[in-house]
């Protein structure tokens, strides 16, 4: 079968394990042992609920376990509100992995800065599992996690023991809280006025809600960070994920095949337009 | 480390020539919060401003039935209290030690009266509040646009 044929066919993976996240974000690990699905931090799949739909999803997990393939999904429409009511044992579709995916070669050697707001921390997890198994490859590495209230935090668990660690600094604040939260308050933008940085030396990534991700790229720049050192994964509605299709046009890139991961300066002239 | 320079080690501060600074330190006291400390109320008069050293305070706003809600976490470097640059005016919110803090408390009739008296310092104390300001209703319209509502 050629490349492109196969890259068109879904295929078909079981879940082993459905973890909820909160109300409505879903965590599903696909078993590829059969077929290890190799993949780079930032990059996504097609998934394909049976007789519903596909839809571009980012890989969460570990890029290093090709065997375990990882989703973290919000039921926002019919295709991920069928995604997310799957359970161990159930089988859905995989084609891929697609697009370009978080530059952590460019990265090295510099201080690295992960802003994620909301489920923008799912395609960035895997980068920080990246820099964390190849920590020597970086100096300073700074996980900054935003969420909508306490109970929207994604991956609970793990932020606490990176917000542990030594080898990476973790913030995480949410934009809203009663007084049972003890963590910080404040949008994730904000975050970055509590690090130190070197902007000659920093590279950042930056995921989450576009409007999230303009107030981002503002203070990155007001802090010194030049464009080109300033990555963004973007989302458009992708069908093909080939770019062939052009559902996911963004004047001349595609997103799913130039992206989702593009660099700042190259988006720039259409980051700031209404309508690209 | 004394007073003065932690006077001079705080944004607040960043361009005041010597003598500035000397001046407001006439203004100035060193004070600790312990850890849960009330700092200010809604309502109560803004007659001070508090350079934050170390620490973190949050600004809580109580909601009828719903408690207090916290809003915006500040910390050291950050400027406590925006309101005392008008005369007579009131606390907004509430503001609440979450951690132990350390901070620089200015009287805000001294300062007032500083700020009077020169008008250069008076600029710039009143450029720094606006930059605060500034960065704060940029910081509320994005929480105030809820954006991670049905993101994906």
């Amino acid at each position: 079968m050629s490349e492109l044929a196969s890259s068109m066919i879904p295929a078909p993976l079981q879940v082993v394990s459905a973890r909820r996240e909160s109300a409505d974000v879903v965590t599903l690990t696909l078993d590829a042992a059969a077929q290890p699905h190799a993949f780079e931090p930032g990059q996504f799949n097609m998934l394909y609920a049976f007789g519903v739909g596909e839809a571009a999803i980012s890989m969460s997990g570990e890029p290093a376990n090709p065997e375990l393939i990882v989703h973290t999904i919000r039921s926002v429409g019919a295709v991920s509100a069928a995604l997310s009511k799957l359970g161990p044992g159930d089988v859905l579709g995989v084609r891929g992995p697609f697009g370009a995916p978080w530059p952590m070669n460019r990265a090295k050697g510099n201080d690295l800065v992960l802003l994620a707001g909301g489920l923008g921390l799912a395609p960035l997890r895997p980068a920080v599992y990246h820099a964390l198994a190849h920590r020597a490859d970086y100096r300073r590495v700074f996980l900054l996690a935003g969420a909508r209230s306490p109970s929207d935090l994604l991956f609970r668990e793990e932020l606490a023991r990176w917000q542990q660690s030594q080898q990476i600094t973790t913030l995480v604040t949410v934009d809203h809280a009663n007084q049972d939260w003890k963590g910080l308050v404040g949008v994730a933008p904000a975050l970055l006025a509590r690090i130190e940085l070197e902007p000659l030396r920093t590279v950042a990534f930056v995921c989450g809600p576009e409007l999230m991700m303009r107030f981002s790229v503002r203070e990155l720049l007001r802090r010194g960070i030049a464009e080109e050192r300033i990555y963004l994964s973007m989302e458009r509605n992708m069908k093909c994920a080939l770019g062939f299709c052009g559902h996911c046009q963004y004047r001349e890139s595609f997103i799913c095949k130039d992206g989702p991961v593009l660099s700042y300066q190259r988006i720039q002239p259409l980051f700031w337009l209404k309508e690209a | 480390m004394s007073d003065l320079d932690l006077l001079k080690s705080h944004p607040f501060c960043r361009g005041l020539s010597e003598q500035q600074t000397q001046a407001l330190l006439a203004a100035a006291r060193s004070v600790h919060y312990p850890e849960g400390a009330v700092i200010f109320r809604e309502g109560g008069a803004a007659n001070a401003v508090y350079l934050l050293l170390t620490g973190r305070v949050v600004l809580e706003q109580h909601v009828p039935g719903k408690g207090d809600v916290q809003l915006e976490n500040l910390v050291g470097g950050d400027l406590l209290g925006l309101s005392w640059l008008f005369t007579g005016a009131r606390w907004v919110l509430d503001a609440r030690a979450v951690e132990a803090t350390d901070c620089i408390v200015l009287d805000a009739a001294k300062v007032h009266a500083l700020m009077n008296a020169d008008a250069a310092l008076g600029l710039a104390l009143a450029q720094h509040v606006i930059m605060q300001l500034y960065q704060r209703l940029e910081r509320v319209r994005l929480q105030r646009l809820d954006v991670y509502r049905g993101d994906r």
